[in-house]
């Protein structure tokens, strides 16, 4: 049923009310950070009252202004849309408590402007989940990039700048020079910026140009991460924890890989992407930033720096996803970005505890940490479990869905690819994992890597306080709820499929 | 070509009471002695011929492609010339930009002016009605009138109150290109005038009216001659590369306030709209290869040689440079798209380019140089200089959201249909305006802060704030409303792509 109404409005609004409440209150911590609570809370409850409408494939949608002749600024809100959203919302509401943890409640400025900009950036991605056509995505998909740098510059260092500079040349320049150009000549060969399911080119249009123009949208999706203009994101690390963790692993990210499916799905076509090789072509393109993302992350030691190019290779998975054509590789697709997305803040948070309660940021630091920090470890294994997609968790059902839709569209090496990713994710992850649990803990003091006064692994080692481990603890349940009863969401995503 | 008279409009000569309130306003100011009076009679009268301007755009009917609030009144009919003022979509915005421009130069160098400041007052006041009435004159002559009365202000705003060392070079400069520009312009107009004589209909007479010349055929070789002479002046003016050169020399050394009118108004892209376009639409259908080819050098040029510069001014002059190129690419492309986004993106330039040499005149009072060396980690001092600075430089490149959005993607749009792959050149280097344009920002707001002039820096005070937070507004405004303006220029775009189109106009030969 297509309906139109004011809520995708008051869903894109509703963020940036909480803005102006966070600064209003600046000087009234925690009532600044419940602004950010309560308007996420609204939030979600606007996106589940249109769940009923967009369940049966239908939309709800609102035209805003007209921004230039013959285009719109028009917002319209689908399934995929709503799980896009509904994850990031979610997952805001549970990071800004765990910001109360970790930066503490002090009207400190720089706190408030965490808080603000994190708002902001919510709404723009619910204005990317109910683009309704490639005017308004880029619109908010560009705002987003700049909303997003002062949150990367979080520390204010030199370090910080220079990582935020490659941030914003990266982001900025890859939208410039290749996605306004795709969104261009999209329009000059299909005479129209909307969004329909099953595409908009006509059927005697320049098969090269569209390859050509495909290829654009890949280079200019920068969000999405694929190689090669993925080094943003580990550059991106810079950022604090609580950043990296709702950025850099749900909201960003997720919006890169939305804006693929929606090219590949509502610009294109699953059967003009077919017939032009582009699935195909999407499938060699991911496959390689798995494998080499994989081997990566197998390199490094830094804790966040892996987490970084596993989310590149994880990212990958979700587009490879799509790029199968099939409907059981839309849905692992689909799936794979909400389960990611939880699993993955899972990690980060995890990080963030560890380094709160030890100043520990390298992977080969972890030993025998599990011990001393049970709670947080738990977290960890559990999102590292779900990333290598093994069960009871959401990973490894949406990596058997990913598996059901290779073997539907008869991609005998995308298997290959993905049984090899997963066994190099498990080396890496579970090479942690054992470290933290079974070797004797770390005696030494702490050295280069700053630390506490005293000793490290001496029992000053505490658990962080309850607004970190809490919503660690919440994602890490939702992780494995969402693997062993995946049909609550299963129905939604089905839907937003196709 | 179709006129509304002001009389049926608005029931008086509106068009008149802007063009002479600025010079009326400046008699006044020679009797007034006391600076505390002077400044607020000059801004009264800034801020009537704004409100008078806003009402105008209001009472403008966007639905036709008719010039309105004409008035003609016979000047010398034995040549053909008449008093003949009347604004269409194409030129209707610049009135009140102007209007804009002028109250804001004045309430930010509210202060900073010491030197003479009724003299000074009064120039920038003759200025406004020089620029109002080069925006709505429809007569070949009198336009050349005030395009040429420009020049005195200009000139005496560089010389006496020019910030650099060599600014009386840059002003003589300025004005002996301009005044080589006028001469071809001259001859060109006289060449159209002379020429409409042998036209069917015109009785033998002269004509140098923009709307009857419109009527008429002209013959090719005489439409090319025409397209290189005005081509020339109007190139010269944009500027376009390579006649570019005048144009950080006038923004470095002149004073801040005659910057944003050189950059902020951009009349030479205004002069191929109102004169090139309609009058020798052949010639520059012929040519359209040319101004498409100078449109993507200017852009690559202007945008890599602002990405090397080490003051903010030359590099806001470059980046002015590039921005026109982009324009007259939109121009060149001959369809609905591409000039709709010039008309825009020249507007837009005039709030984007202005903002950005305000900030950089802020920066200037405060700190004594623009030289990015001697800047850096001013945002911690002047946390409102550096949001203003932020949403013109996010302007600047083309942010959506910003004013210079809409412009850049019409243009862009109708430079790919027009041109295919020399398009995509142009793409690549609106990546270097992200570039330097970050440059800017970062250099002279993030980092550091190097010098102790800038840690004893104050952030803007209440008359500067107020300036910058219209600009800023508007800059928003246009970037999330484009139609606002779009809707003015739409119908006479329209027509003149009709004028454009090649099979349509007979080529008497």
């Amino acid at each position: 049923m297509d309906a139109s109404g004011l809520t995708p409005l008051f869903a894109l609004l509703a963020p940036v009310l909480g803005a102006f409440g966070v600064v209003i209150l600046r000087r009234h911590p925690p009532a600044r950070e419940l602004c950010g609570v309560v308007a996420g809370i609204a939030q979600i409850g606007l996106l589940a009252t249109m769940v009923p409408a967009v369940r049966d494939g239908g939309t709800v949608s609102l035209t805003l202004s007209t921004f230039l002749p013959e285009v719109s600024i028009a917002l319209r809100a689908d399934a995929l849309g709503i799980v896009l959203a509904g994850t990031a919302a979610i997952l805001w509401v549970l990071t800004t408590f765990y910001a109360m943890g970790y930066f503490g409640t002090a009207a400190d400025p720089a706190v408030t402007r965490f808080h603000a900009f994190l708002c902001l950036t919510m709404s723009a991605t619910v204005g990317v989940a109910f683009s309704a056509n490639l005017i308004t995505l880029f619109l908010f998909y560009e705002v987003m990039t700049v909303i997003t740098y002062p949150l990367v510059t979080h520390t204010g260092t030199p370090e910080a700048l220079r990582a935020g500079r490659r941030y914003l040349t990266y982001q900025l320049g890859a939208a410039i020079a290749f996605l306004l150009p795709a969104i261009v000549l999209t329009y000059i060969q299909a005479g129209t910026f909307d969004f329909i399911p099953g595409g908009i080119f006509g059927p005697d249009t320049n098969g090269t140009l569209l390859v050509i123009i495909y290829l654009l949208y890949l280079l200019g999706i920068a969000k999405a991460a694929l190689m090669p203009v993925h080094s943003w994101l580990p550059a991106a690390m810079v950022a604090p924890v609580p950043v990296s963790a709702l950025l850099h692993a749900v909201a960003v990210v997720n919006v890169g890989v939305f804006c693929v499916f929606r090219v590949v799905l509502d610009v294109y076509g699953s059967d003009l992407a077919g017939e032009l090789g582009l699935g195909i072509l999407t499938l060699v393109v991911t496959s390689v930033t798995i494998l080499v993302a994989s081997l990566y992350a197998l390199r490094l030691d830094s804790l966040k720096g892996i987490l970084a190019y596993s989310t590149i290779g994880q990212l990958s998975y979700m587009m490879l996803g799509v790029a199968l054509l099939s409907p059981g590789g839309r849905t692992g697709a689909i799936l794979h970005l909400v389960g990611h997305s939880f699993s993955k803040i899972t990690l980060f948070f995890a990080v963030g505890a560890i380094y709160l309660a030890t100043h520990r940021t390298l992977a080969t630091e972890l030993r025998g940490i599990g011990r001393q920090l049970p709670w947080t470890m738990v977290a960890f294994g559990v999102g590292a479990i779900s990333i290598i997609g093994l069960p009871p968790t959401v990973g490894f059902i949406a990596k058997y869905f990913l598996f059901i839709g290779a073997v539907e569209a008869g991609q005998w090496a995308v298997l290959a690819v993905l049984s090899v990713s997963t066994l190099l994710s498990a080396a890496y992850y579970l090479r942690m994992l054992r470290s933290a649990l079974f070797d004797a803990p770390l005696m030494v003091p702490a050295g280069a890597s700053g630390g506490t006064a005293g000793l490290m692994g001496t029992p000053t080692v505490r658990e962080p306080g309850a607004l970190v481990l809490g919503p660690m603890l919440v994602t890490a349940a939702i992780t494995v709820l969402l693997g062993l009863a995946p049909g609550l969401i299963l129905d939604l995503i089905r839907v937003a499929a196709g | 070509m179709n006129e509304v008279s002001a009389a049926e409009q608005v029931g008086f000569p509106i068009l008149s009471t802007l063009v002479f309130l600025p010079i009326l306003t400046m008699v006044a100011l020679a009797f007034i002695r006391r600076d505390r009076i002077l400044r607020r009679v000059a801004l009264g009268g800034a801020l009537a011929v704004l409100g008078l301007s806003m009402w105008l755009t209001a009472r403008f009917d966007t639905g036709a492609a008719d010039f309105q609030f004409a008035e003609k009144v016979p000047w010398v009919p034995a040549i053909g010339l008449s008093y003949h003022l009347a604004v269409d979509g194409v030129s209707i915005l610049f009135v009140p930009l102007t209007a804009l421009l002028v109250v804001v130069v004045m309430l930010s160098t509210w202060t900073s002016v010491r030197h003479q400041p009724k003299a000074y007052l009064m120039a920038v006041l003759t200025f406004e009605t020089a620029a109002i009435g080069v925006f709505t004159s429809v007569d070949l002559i009198l336009f050349f009138v005030f395009w040429e009365l420009m020049l005195i202000p200009t000139y005496v705003l560089i010389k006496v109150w020019g910030s650099g060392p060599h600014r009386g070079r840059a002003a003589a400069r300025y004005v002996l290109a301009m005044l080589l520009g006028s001469a071809a312009l001259l001859v060109g107009f006289v060449l159209l005038g002379v020429s409409y004589r042998s036209a069917p209909g015109s009785g033998e007479e002269l004509s140098f009216d923009l709307l009857t010349l419109m009527d008429a055929t002209v013959p090719l070789g005489t439409q090319t001659a025409v397209f290189f002479l005005l081509a020339f002046a109007f190139a010269l003016k944009a500027p376009l590369v390579p006649f570019h050169a005048w144009l950080p020399a006038t923004l470095l050394e002149g004073p801040i306030g005659m910057a944003v009118f050189l950059a902020g108004l951009k009349m030479g892209v205004f002069g191929f709209l109102r004169f090139v376009l309609p009058l020798v639409p052949d010639a520059f259908v012929t040519f359209s290869w040319l101004i498409a080819g100078l449109g993507v050098v200017a852009v690559l040029y202007g945008a890599l040689i602002a990405l090397i510069q080490v003051d903010l001014r030359r590099l806001i002059a470059f980046a002015s440079i590039s921005h026109v190129g982009l324009a007259m690419l939109g121009l060149s492309s001959l369809n609905a798209q591409g000039l709709q986004g010039a008309v825009f993106m020249v507007i837009s330039l005039g709030l984007v380019s202005s903002g950005m040499l305000f900030a950089a005149g802020f920066i200037h009072q405060r700190v004594g140089t623009t030289d990015i060396a001697a800047l850096g980690g001013l945002a911690q001092r002047t946390p409102a200089l550096a949001t203003f600075a932020l949403i013109a430089s996010l302007g600047a490149l083309a942010l959506p959201g910003t004013s210079g959005f809409p412009g850049e993607f019409l243009i862009l749009l109708g430079a790919f249909r027009a041109h295919g792959w020399l398009a995509a050149i142009a793409v690549t280097t609106v990546i270097l305006a992200a570039a330097y344009v970050l440059v800017f920002f970062e250099r002279a707001f993030h980092g550091r802060i190097r010098s102790t002039i800038v840690s004893a820096t104050s952030d803007l005070r209440p008359r500067e704030a107020v300036s910058a937070g219209v600009l800023g507004f508007a800059i928003v405004a246009l970037g999330v409303f484009p139609t606002a303006a779009l809707d003015y220029s739409s119908a006479s775009v329209e027509n003149l792509v009709g004028r454009l189109d090649i099979t349509t106009v007979a080529t008497a030969d």
